[in-house]
């Protein structure tokens, strides 16, 4: 195990997000935070309470998880492409390194910024409406375990893409419908029959469902269900990344 | 970059065994481009291998295959014994690279790179090393400063002392020279000759004739993804001594006159043509008695011109000859 290089990867990734601390940190937080005013405090206070749970209160686990994958997802994309669209891909191409040594790297770092950030939305929140976590230790596990997959799908877009476009066109396209679609903002109980069974092809239902159980307690669908959801998620990217390693698609001619 | 003293001083006798060999390596890209046709080449160790040839020749295709950019479709490479695929972590801690293009990040200081680059490459820090190879490379004083606010030479540099921060026993320079200002390139020229004497293996790619000739100890030309030569460079130079002088005759000749029938002389098959071979450097070209002979013979011509071979020449025609 190439021990430096996992770590000279990881601390360059980290330092390029202390260098754009206002992107990576402060425009989430004041996005969200406009969230919380919105639909919060203004719109918020007119909703009835949802299970149980003010509305306020509500949409806090589905806001951290709409950061949080857009963040893994942009973080690691651009982490991996940029080295591609400038050419310093050659020296990690060069080094001895392993692929699995190079994931641990850069999808690392994506996942550890999005945790912290994700921790610092959770305070934001707390400014805004008042909530509880049930079961803090699921809540960290969700957040670890969502922020790495979605590092690795980000990590999978950014190989993937071959120009700008394309790196923002999966985030905007696909993962923001698919957010806005997956229950952050109400149950998927609220729905019609039909599109509550549509939704379940959803993967970001069963994560924000499992997230909010871990503050509520309740959910859309069984925490269960949800875990081993993302556990399924997590290891279809990994089979992707793998086998894009072992064919060298768009890395190595 | 330090003056070198000991430019003068005999070199130590540099081991003739193999740190590189390449064995029937083939390349052909998705495109279908066949880059590499069956590449067989064996370098020295601690020898400067200069590696000449035309624009898409496949000298960076061979390096990048070497180092681990490019996946070989054929044959095989191994750097120290080490197979560069099967044991790519041994044989790729030995090479360092320095790429054609400009490659660098924007945003990091010069000596964050450098540090990336010795952790990348499986080193642990040591700062008193990158300290030592930015003070060679005169880069000391802009440690701090952000590789984008760098010139293209200073860029050069840095991506220099990138390559030589793992301490690398074999050291690829792909053109290093192109686009570089004099001062650099001679800083760059001190840089590897003593880079040799502490052991270090150098292979560099060129179109420039006169770097192979400054510098090498042998000289590989490839051409068309395939190596039509490989030798020491004091036999090279004694080739590119040649000059030619062609004369264009007023009437063609059926053959040449008993007495003209030397070795340096070549009728062309049309009979318009003679072509006479002569050393440059020597102070007895033997021209003024040719035309001598020429004029005595009654053969007249109406045009001459002298060529001195370029080395693709040179070595293409050779290759014809041998094939």
């Amino acid at each position: 195990m190439n021990i430096h290089a996992i770590k000279a990867i990881y601390v360059f990734e980290m330092a390029r997000m202390f260098r754009t601390l206002l992107q990576s940190i402060a425009s989430p937080v004041i996005s969200t935070s406009l969230y919380f005013i919105v639909f919060g405090s203004a719109i918020g206070g007119r909703m009835a309470e949802i299970d149980g749970v003010s509305y306020g209160a509500f949409i806090v686990p589905g806001l951290i998880m709409l950061s949080i994958l857009t963040t893994s997802i942009s973080n690691a994309s651009f982490g991996i492409y940029m080295p591609k669209f400038s050419g310093t891909i050659y020296e990690v191409l060069s080094a001895p390194i392993s692929a699995i040594e190079i994931v641990i790297g850069y999808v690392g770092a994506a996942a550890t910024k999005s945790i912290i950030l994700g921790l610092i939305i959770l305070v934001t929140a707390r400014l805004f409406v008042s909530f509880s976590i049930a079961h803090p230790l699921t809540m960290l596990g969700f957040l670890v375990l969502t922020s790495v997959t979605f590092s690795l799908f980000g990590f999978i877009i950014g190989i993937w893409a071959d120009g700008f476009e394309k790196l923002q066109l999966v985030p905007m396209m696909i993962v923001t419908p698919l957010t806005f679609l997956g229950g952050s903002f109400y149950s998927i109980n609220m729905l019609p029959p039909f599109w509550q069974k549509v939704t379940l092809f959803n993967p970001v239902v069963y994560l924000v469902s499992g997230f909010r159980w871990s503050f509520y307690g309740v959910s859309d669908v069984a925490v269960g269900i949800s875990l081993g959801m993302t556990f399924v998620f997590m290891a279809l990217c990994l089979v992707i990344v793998s086998i894009m390693f072992r064919t060298g698609y768009r890395l190595k001619a | 970059m330090k003056p070198l003293d000991d430019r003068q001083a005999p070199r130590p006798a540099a081991s003739q065994s193999t740190v590189i060999s390449v064995s029937q390596l083939s390349k052909i890209y998705a495109s279908g481009f066949q880059a590499l046709r069956n590449v067989n080449l064996d370098i020295r160790r601690q020898e400067i291998f200069a590696l000449l040839g035309p624009n898409g020749a496949g000298k960076t295709t061979l390096i990048s295959t070497i180092c681990g950019i490019v996946s070989p479709s054929s044959g095989r490479v191994s750097v120290d014994g080490h197979d560069i695929v099967r044991d790519y972590r041994a044989a790729r801690t030995r090479i360092g690279l320095v790429p054609q293009e400009l490659s660098t990040d924007a945003f990091e200081s010069v000596w964050d790179t450098v540090k990336f680059s010795r952790g990348l490459f499986g080193k642990g820090p040591n700062p008193a090393y990158i300290e030592k190879i930015l003070k060679d490379l005169s880069l000391w004083d802009k440690r701090d400063t952000k590789i984008r606010a760098l010139s293209g030479g200073m860029k050069r540099r840095v991506m220099i002392a990138k390559a030589l921060s793992h301490e690398p026993e074999i050291l690829f320079l792909d053109e290093p020279t192109a686009g570089v200002d004099v001062e650099l390139r001679r800083d760059m020229w001190d840089m590897v000759r003593r880079l040799r004497e502490n052991g270090v293996t150098i292979i560099l790619t060129t179109h420039y004739i006169e770097e192979a000739e400054e510098m090498a100890d042998r000289v590989g030309v490839i051409r068309k993804g395939e190596i039509i030569l490989v030798e020491d460079k004091a036999a090279l130079m004694r080739k590119l001594g040649k000059k030619q002088l062609t004369l264009h005759l007023q009437v063609p000749l059926q053959t040449l006159p008993p007495d003209l029938r030397i070795p340096q002389l070549d009728l062309s098959a049309d009979g318009t043509e003679l072509v006479y071979t002569f050393d440059a450097q020597s102070d007895q070209t033997g021209i003024g008695e040719l035309l001598r002979r020429l004029t005595e013979h009654g053969i007249d011509f109406k045009d001459l011109n002298t060529s001195q071979s370029s080395l693709e020449e040179i070595f293409v025609s050779l290759v014809g000859n041998h094939a």
